[in-house]
C-alpha cells in the first residue's frame, strides 16, 4: 500500500456552506422543538403513561447503535490488521462520536427533567443498567477521541492498536447495555430476552457501516475523490453480510418467542394483528431493511452500481429505524400481561381492554428532535472533516494496492 | 438499590427546618389564620424503621362493580383533583396522559367466565423493577415498605414507568398549577401510589382509598404485625399476588380474584 495523505474535505465553499446551513436549519428546528415541548411538557406529544417512549427514543436509539457500529470500519483495521481499512479508520472514528452525541442529546432533551443532567452525572444506581450506560457512553467517546489521537499524531501511531483493542471491547460492551436496557425487562413481553444484547450489536454492526458508506461516497464525490472499487465491493459485502446477521438474530428472536406458549401474543401482535406494527415490521424491517438491500448488495451486476449501493445503504437505515420503532414502541404499545388467563373488560388506565394495544401516534415536535439529532451527527461530522485531515486524498485501487493488502 | 431511609442522615436539616417551621407557626399572619402548623411534626423525627413493612389486603369479593370511590379518595387526598386540563389538549389524549395512582379493573376469568373488579395501584413490592432500573436511586424503596419517588432527583426518564408490571406510575406531562403541600409534583418527574405516605409521617394509620371504600374491601395495615388487621384477615383468606410469577413479594395482596 502507497503511503496514505490525508487531506481537508474541499467541497467548494457555497455548497459546503449551504449544506451546513440546511443543517444547521433542521438543527435549530429541533432546538425550538424541544423548546417547546420542555415549556409545555410532554402533553404537546403523542407520548402517554401507558407508551412511555416515543419517537425520540427511536432516533435516539438508532443513533447510539449506529455511532457502535460506525468505529467498525476502524477495529477491522487496527484490531484484526486489515490494513485496506486503515485509511478509513479516522473517518469511522469521528462518526463514531459524531452519531454517539447526535444520540446523546436527542436522549437528554427528551427527559422530563433535561435540566437534572447533573443529578444524572453524580447521583448513581448500579444495579440500573442506565446508570452503567452513562459511564459507557461517556467513556466511549474519551476512547474514540484517543484512538483518533493515535492515529492522527505520528509519534502516537504505535499506541493506535492497543488503543485500538480497548474501543473495540468497550463498544461491544457500550451495545450490550444497549441492548440490555430492553433485554433487562423482565414486565414486558416483547423485551426480556438475552437475545436483545447481540442482535443490538450485529444492528450496530449494520446501521453504522451504512451510515459510514454513505457519508464516504457523499464526501469522495463531491469532492471529486476517487473511490475505488475493489474497496467499494469489500465495504457492501461487508455491509451485505450484517444485514443477513441482523435477519439470522430476527428469526431466532421470533422462533424462540413462538416456541413458548406466553408469547405467542406478543408475537400475533407484531406478525399478523398489530397494524401499523405489524406493517412496520413487515414491511419496513424485513422487506426495505434487509430483503431489498441484500438483494441489491448480492447482486452481481447492481452490487456493483454506486446509485444502488446507496439505495441499499439508505434502505439500512430506514430499516433500521423501523426495527426500533416496532421494538421500542411495538414492545410498549402491547399490553402488559399483568392478568393471564384473565380478560379485561374495563379499566381506568388502559390496562389493555379487550386485549386492545395502547395508542400511540408520533407528534410532530418529536419527529422534529429526532431529526435535528440526526442533522446534528451531520452537521459536526461535517465541520470536522472541513477543518481536520479525516479523509484521505485518495481510495483508488491503485493507491490501496489491494493484490498486497493484507 | 433501596435508599436506606432508616438512617438519620439529615438530622440536622430536619432539626433546622422543624425549628424554623415553629418559629413559623407562632407567627400570627392574621387572626386564626397559621403559617404551617408543627402539631403533628414529632414523629418525623423518628426514623423510617424496617420493623414494619406497610402494605394491603384487597377483598375482591367486596369490590363493588361501578364504584370508584377509592380513585375519588386517592384523587382528593394527592391533589390529582386539582389537575387542571393543559388549553388545547385532545380530550381522548390527554386521557391517557393525566395521572392516575389508583384505578378500578374489571376482569373476567376466560374459563369460567367470572367477573370481578378490583383496584390496582402500585403493589409495593420488596424487589421493585422500578427501583432496580431507576439510574439515579429516584426510586427507592423505604425501610417499611414504602415504594416511591424522591422528586429532588428523579430525571424523568420513565425507565421505571417501562420496568414496572403492573403500568401504576405516572408521568407529570403537564406544568402543576396547584399541589398539595403534603403531596408535592412537578412537571416532567414519576410518580405513583405511596400508600399515602404523609398519612404515615404523621401518624395516620390508614390510607385515602381504604377510608373511602364503603364496602370495606381495602384493609391497610403493618404485614410484620401479626395482630393488625390486616395481618389478622391475610391468615383467613387464601390471597395471591398479581404476577406472583414475577416473584416480586408484593406488599398488596387480593383475594377472590
Amino acid at each position: 500500500m502507497k503511503k496514505i495523505h490525508y487531506r481537508e474535505w474541499g467541497i467548494d465553499s457555497p455548497r459546503y456552506w449551504g449544506l451546513l446551513a440546511v443543517l444547521a436549519a433542521i438543527v435549530a428546528v429541533g432546538g425550538f422543538a424541544t423548546l417547546y415541548m420542555e415549556h409545555e411538557g410532554h402533553w404537546v406529544t403523542g407520548m402517554t403513561n401507558q407508551v412511555v417512549w416515543g419517537t425520540p427514543h427511536v432516533f435516539a436509539i438508532f443513533l447510539i447503535v449506529a455511532a457502535s457500529g460506525a468505529l467498525n470500519v476502524a477495529s477491522i483495521g487496527s484490531v484484526f490488521g486489515q490494513k485496506m481499512y486503515k485509511p478509513l479508520a479516522r473517518l469511522s472514528g469521528l462518526m463514531a462520536i459524531t452519531l454517539l452525541v447526535g444520540g446523546l442529546i436527542v436522549l437528554v432533551l427528551d427527559l422530563g427533567q433535561p435540566t437534572r443532567l447533573i443529578v444524572a452525572m453524580t447521583t448513581y444506581n448500579f444495579k440500573s443498567i442506565f446508570a452503567w450506560n452513562i459511564y459507557l457512553y461517556v467513556g466511549f467517546l474519551a476512547i474514540v477521541a484517543v484512538y483518533l489521537f493515535t492515529m492522527m499524531e505520528r509519534k502516537a501511531n504505535p499506541y493506535s492498536h492497543g488503543v485500538g483493542v480497548v474501543a473495540f471491547v468497550w463498544r461491544l460492551a457500550l451495545t450490550t447495555g444497549t441492548g440490555s436496557i430492553f433485554g433487562f425487562l423482565v414486565a414486558r413481553q416483547g423485551y426480556d430476552a438475552a437475545i436483545m444484547a447481540p442482535m443490538f450489536i450485529i444492528m450496530s454492526f449494520a446501521y453504522g457501516l451504512a451510515l459510514y458508506l454513505l457519508v464516504l461516497m457523499f464526501a469522495f464525490n463531491t469532492d471529486e475523490r476517487p473511490l475505488g472499487d475493489v474497496l467499494l465491493r469489500r465495504l457492501k459485502n461487508l455491509l451485505g453480510v450484517f444485514v443477513a446477521a441482523i435477519f439470522y438474530f430476527t428469526l431466532v428472536y421470533h422462533l424462540t418467542n413462538l416456541y413458548g406458549t406466553e408469547n405467542h401474543e406478543f408475537e400475533a401482535f407484531i406478525l399478523r394483528d398489530g397494524g401499523v406494527y405489524t406493517w412496520t415490521f413487515w414491511l419496513g424491517w424485513v422487506l426495505l431493511g434487509m430483503l431489498v438491500p441484500m438483494g441489491i448488495l448480492f447482486h452481481p451486476a447492481l452490487g456493483m452500481q454506486r446509485g444502488a449501493i446507496v439505495i441499499a445503504a439508505l434502505l439500512v437505515v430506514i430499516g433500521g429505524l423501523s426495527a426500533i420503532y416496532v421494538i421500542v414502541i411495538g414492545g410498549q404499545a402491547f399490553p402488559l400481561s399483568m392478568f393471564p388467563g384473565y380478560t379485561v373488560l374495563e379499566s381506568g388506565y388502559y390496562d389493555g381492554v379487550g386485549g386492545l394495544a395502547r395508542h400511540y401516534a408520533p407528534a410532530l415536535p418529536e419527529v422534529l428532535l429526532g431529526l435535528g439529532g440526526f442533522a446534528l451527527a451531520l452537521l459536526a461530522t461535517f465541520v470536522a472533516v472541513r477543518i481536520l485531515q479525516f479523509l484521505p486524498a485518495s481510495l483508488a485501487d491503485e493507491v490501496l494496492d489491494p493484490h498486497k493488502a493484507n | 438499590m433501596s435508599q436506606p431511609t432508616d438512617q438519620p442522615s439529615n438530622t440536622g436539616r430536619r432539626e433546622f427546618l422543624a425549628g424554623a417551621t415553629g418559629v413559623a407557626a407562632a407567627t400570627v399572619v392574621a387572626p386564626g389564620v397559621f403559617l404551617q402548623s408543627v402539631a403533628n411534626a414529632a414523629p418525623r423525627d423518628t426514623a423510617v424503621s424496617s420493623d414494619v413493612r406497610y402494605g394491603m389486603l384487597i377483598d375482591t369479593s367486596k369490590c363493588a362493580d361501578g364504584c370508584n370511590d377509592c380513585v375519588t379518595a386517592c384523587d382528593k387526598e394527592n391533589g390529582l383533583d386539582m389537575l387542571v386540563k393543559p388549553e388545547g389538549a385532545d380530550d381522548e389524549l390527554w386521557d391517557m396522559q393525566r395521572p392516575r395512582w389508583i384505578r378500578t379493573v374489571k376482569l373476567r376469568n376466560n374459563l369460567t367466565g367470572h367477573v370481578s373488579t378490583l383496584p390496582m395501584m402500585c403493589q409495593h413490592c420488596e424487589h421493585p423493577p422500578c427501583v432496580d432500573v431507576c439510574p439515579t436511586g429516584a426510586s427507592f424503596r423505604r425501610a417499611d415498605g414504602i415504594v416511591m419517588v424522591d422528586r429532588h432527583t428523579c430525571i424523568g426518564c420513565r425507565y421505571c414507568m417501562m420496568a414496572c408490571p403492573y403500568n401504576a406510575r405516572s408521568f407529570i406531562h403537564e406544568a402543576v398549577q396547584f399541589k398539595l403541600t403534603a403531596t408535592p409534583r412537578g412537571k416532567g418527574c414519576v410518580e405513583s401510589c405511596n400508600l399515602c405516605v404523609q398519612r404515615r409521617d404523621n401518624g395516620g394509620t390508614t390510607t385515602a382509598c381504604q377510608d373511602a371504600c364503603k364496602q370495606g374491601a381495602i384493609v391497610f395495615g403493618d404485614l410484620k404485625d401479626p395482630n393488625s388487621a390486616v395481618s389478622q384477615a391475610m391468615s383467613k383468606y387464601p390471597t395471591v399476588q398479581i404476577r406472583a410469577d414475577l416473584k416480586l413479594n408484593t406488599g398488596v395482596r387480593y383475594t377472590d380474584v
